[in-house]
């Protein structure tokens, strides 16, 4: 194999070889300045730029209709349908700058290029020209801020719904674990020190309020149309708790709780319906095949998106909606911390 | 100020003539010379080939971990020839490797390409050409900002070669991480190099940003007033100023990070349990280091970016014959982009649990940034409306880096938004976004600088054909590179996976990662062509003359044949107009140096 990259460098160098040679001998045919470009050059690189601009502009929304529906399916959560509309709404204005300003680039570029016969305008400044280009985007900046503000404000606030399910996400190299508030709600107190093979959460075993808290590994069931208030904590280093198809996200961070709500608004059962998710799947699932592996169904899943070592990559976790009977079904049949851990 | 910087420089002067007739007796040594130089042009040229070379290799970095994101789990010989057997066993990337690599890749491209390779080339170079003077203000201090720098690079070179690898922890090094040597074995050893390197790089930056900034104010020659300063130096000015007022906070931050890691304090630790055992510290944040780290972090993108929007502010005005647009509006937006830099930090920490006031107000003015650039793009386009447009590689990197400025920028729209970031933060639309807005644009602008002023570099031209083809690979397979990450990280791919199909949800994305990875590597050849032009033509390449580009600015007004110690053999030029008079309506040529006087009834400054 090494003899091989040999070959292939010594080849290279061949080809170099012969290359200085070229440009050597077409450097003596033609003594004059070989780097100054003519009235040739000039035409040919406007002309390039002008089919770049089409070929990158048709490029950009063939992108569009090839991976557009490859992206996240419609959002499954109260507030995420508000950050899809403003996304929406976003994306429409970048487009279209994106789209008119590089037009402008590359035809201004083409129809400029430098002619023997032409002589440039002497244009240094405008103060009409310059005050437009100022304030359209300031406008277009100012309503991109109020709404963004609004929303955000409104997806930040405090849970204050007393019917909302507290969950607490613990991450640590490389899974996450779940706690559930129990029958009284509260969590218990927790302690970094108290943490051992039947405590991996590190809970006060003292504190009564942890008795009834619910642990749950490798998958969480959240009820349909009920805010879920998370709360994170991290063992180890920062992780981020991200749920894309619910449009959340939040750091773990350890030392610290930081808190992110939101409410479900689709279903495990219903999501697997989306026409978008079904065609996502059946690509998925043919990948699968080819590899002889067997077919699997959408779930949503919680992600790591914080680097946070070698098997980052790999701490995905399960999450089921699904109607507020089968949560509290699901829920009844995990153990409390009591009965795992307290002696 | 302009007669002021005038006496300084006639003081030089004499200096000058003194140390020529020595040079009669006795020539300078190899060493004086070459090595531990003093002389702006030399230093300018090893800041330039020392970033070249740890471009290469970060280019190549990426190409592994790209083969890596392509296809999962094939085994690729070649891995197993560069890392050996520990790092590629049978040819397939070690997961630790694979965030090494990323972490290295980005340290390098930000802090020894962009910013030393970058600011340390054109700054050193132009400063002293462009204002008008003998050299730097301070020569030594000048030499030791090279020898920090290469020291640094070394160090950093030098931990891709220790046992348990290098630093791993991503660039940004967020600790706990990168504190507890339990985390990753990227932790060890590896992480105490990089800090080590990059506070070295640190004081390498300092020492040329001050030197910059003094030379800049001080030594002007007679009529360089600042409003006559080409936009290259203003640049370089507002870079200067950025930079020693955000590396020290680096400085520190990352101080206090070795404190943590080898003297037991809690500066950003609390409440951890690794490694099977509780550790004692408490009380700390990580969240402080994100703040600190930012501080410099922001600004950072624009040390990064300034230079380049200075170089090509240049190279579009002279090579489309026309006065650059606006350039007091201009100065201004760059003015606006350095002070509102160090306001906005935040944006980056949407999603760490920060107070969400605290985000509304890094939304605001984050957004705020978006109006000079846009002025900048508006002001560039402009220039080129009726020009003369000629196309040397140098000025269709300059319209690429325009390109790339606005279809980066665009994007960074939604990441300041926080709530449309709750979606995108980190992922694969965020590496879109930065490579194009920041690396394309700034790597651009660096490879226009290099054509544009490689015969005042090397006395030699380069290889007009070549250019073109390096230009339009680069431009297409860099596009085609970072484009399609934006559909990615719609997709809700985390960035620094070190692969996406561990777990099915993204495996229908799969070959949107192969496009991407052979297009990085047609990139990656198409920088050989780069490559092979840069060091042909420094030995063989035509020789250049005095002025190749009709430019207006002083550097050529300096002798074409050979490099002069001081600059120019005789008195300094005097300046008597901006240096934007291009096809000025009466002029006999389309061009008037800056050197030619006023003649009766006309103006300075775009007014005629």
């Amino acid at each position: 194999m090494t003899l091989l990259y040999i070959l292939a460098f010594v080849l290279l160098c061949v080809a170099l070889g012969y290359l200085f040679r070229v440009i050597d001998l077409s450097r003596e045919l033609k003594t004059e300045k070989e780097w100054a470009p003519t009235e040739n050059d000039n035409r040919m690189m406007g002309r390039f730029f002008l089919l770049f601009m089409f070929l990158f502009i048709s490029w950009s929304f063939y992108q569009v209709y090839q991976y557009g529906w490859r992206s996240l399916p419609k959002s499954a959560s109260e507030h995420g349908d508000k950050v899809d509309e403003l996304m929406k709404y976003n994306m429409y204005i970048i487009w279209l700058v994106f789209v008119l300003v590089n037009m402008v680039l590359f035809y201004f570029s083409w129809k400029y290029y430098g002619r023997k016969s032409s002589k440039a305008v002497f244009f240094a400044h405008n103060n009409k020209l310059e005050m437009l280009w100022t304030v359209v985007p300031a406008m277009v900046l100012a309503f991109i801020i109020i709404f963004g503000l609004k929303y955000w404000n409104e997806i930040t606030e405090k849970s204050s719904d007393p019917k909302a399910v507290k969950i607490e996400l613990y991450s640590k190299q490389f899974d996450w674990t779940a706690r559930y508030a129990g029958a009284d709600n509260k969590f218990g107190l927790d302690d970094y020190t108290q943490i051992d093979g039947g405590n991996s959460m590190g809970l006060d075993t003292l504190d009564k309020n942890c008795f009834d808290d619910i642990i749950v590994k490798n998958e969480i069931h959240i009820p349909l149309g009920v805010e879920i208030d998370f709360q994170f904590r991290s063992r180890d280093v920062i992780h981020s708790a991200f749920m894309p198809h619910f449009r959340a996200q939040m750091n773990c961070v350890p030392g610290q709780v930081t808190r992110f709500k939101f409410k479900p608004t689709v279903t495990t059962a219903e999501m697997r319906k989306d026409e978008q998710v079904i065609r996502n799947m059946k690509a998925i699932n043919a990948i699968r095949a080819a590899k002889g592996e067997e077919p699997i169904e959408f779930d949503y899943t919680l992600i790591c998106n914080k680097i946070c070592g070698a098997s980052h990559y790999n701490m995905p976790m399960k999450i089921v909606v699904e109607s507020e009977k089968d949560y509290k079904e699901w829920l009844a049949k995990q153990k409390t911390f009591k009965t795992v851990a307290v002696k | 100020m302009g007669n002021h910087g005038h006496t300084v420089a006639v003081g030089h002067e004499h200096e000058i003539h003194h140390a020529h007739a020595h040079d009669d007796h006795h020539e300078e040594s190899f060493v004086s010379k070459y090595i531990f130089s003093m002389d702006h042009k030399t230093i300018s040229r090893q800041f330039l080939i020392t970033a070249v070379v740890m471009a290469v290799i970060a280019m190549m970095m990426s190409i592994i971990f790209r083969m890596q994101l392509a296809w999962p789990g094939e085994k690729f010989a070649f891995i197993n020839t560069l890392l050996g057997d520990k790092w590629g066993k049978d040819g397939i990337l070690d997961p630790n490797m694979y965030l090494a690599l990323v972490t290295i890749h980005g340290t390098i491209m930000v802090f020894f390409v962009l910013t030393g390779g970058l600011s340390g080339t054109f700054s050193n170079l132009l400063i002293p050409y462009q204002i008008g003077a003998r050299d730097m203000a301070s020569g030594f201090l000048n030499m030791l900002s090279y020898w920090f720098f290469f020291l640094s690079s070394a160090i950093m070179v030098g931990s891709l070669f220790i046992e348990d690898g290098p630093a791993s922890g991503g660039w940004t090094i967020y600790p706990p991480l990168s504190a507890l040597p339990e985390a990753m074995p990227g932790s060890k050893l590896g992480m105490t190099l990089w800090l080590i390197s990059m506070s070295l790089f640190i004081v390498s930056s300092l020492l040329g940003s001050l030197n910059y900034i003094v030379t800049i104010i001080n030594l002007r020659t007679k009529g360089m007033k600042m409003t006559r300063m080409p936009l290259t130096i203003w640049a370089f000015l507002i870079t200067a100023i950025l930079g020693v007022l955000s590396f020290p906070v680096l400085l520190s931050c990352a101080l206090l990070l070795i404190f943590d890691r080898s003297m037991g304090t809690s500066f950003y630790l609390s409440d951890i349990y690794i490694g099977g055992r509780p550790l004692d510290q408490v009380g700390g944040s990580p969240i402080l280091f994100e703040h600190l780290f930012w501080f410099l972090g922001h600004p950072e993108v624009y040390i990064v970016l300034l230079p380049a929007l200075g170089i090509t502010s240049e190279i579009i005005a002279t090579n489309s014959r026309k006065p650059i647009f606006g350039y007091r509006a201009m100065i201004g937006s760059m003015l606006a982009i350095g002070f509102l830099s160090f306001i906005v930090w935040g944006h980056h920490m949407y999603m760490t649990g920060m107070n969400p006031f605290l985000g509304s107000v890094f939304v605001f003015t984050t957004l705020l940034i978006a109006i000079p650039s846009a002025v900048k793009a508006f002001n560039y386009i402009t220039t080129l409306w009726k020009g003369n447009i000629q196309y040397t590689p140098a000025m269709l990197f300059s319209v690429g880096l325009v390109s790339s400025f606005v279809t980066g920028g665009v994007t960074g729209i939604i990441l300041a938004d926080s709530t449309l970031d709750i979606t995108v933060h980190d992922t694969y639309f965020v590496v879109g976004h930065f490579h194009i807005v920041m690396g394309l644009s700034a790597i651009f602008g660096m490879f226009a600088g290099v054509y544009h002023w490689f015969p005042k570099m090397f006395r030699r031209m380069m290889n007009k054909k070549l250019g073109y083809l390096h230009f339009w690979t680069t431009f297409l397979s860099a596009y085609g590179v970072f484009f399609p990450m934006h559909f990615l990280g719609m997709s809700g791919v985390p960035r620094r996976y070190y692969t996406n199909s561990n777990f099915p949800i993204f495996d229908h994305l799969g070959d949107i990662n192969q496009f991407i990875t052979i297009a990085a590597i047609i990139a990656a050849f198409a920088q050989v062509i780069f490559l092979v032009n840069f060091f042909y033509s420094m030995f063989k390449g035509q020789k250049a003359p005095q002025n190749p580009w009709n430019s207006n600015t002083l550097e050529w007004t300096t002798p074409a044949a050979q490099h002069v110690h001081g600059n120019w053999p005789g008195a300094l030029p005097e300046v008597h107009r901006w240096a934007y008079d291009y096809s000025k309506p009466g002029a006999e040529h389309d061009f008037i140096p800056q050197t030619v006087p006023l003649g009766p009834d006309e103006h300075d400054g775009g007014g005629h």
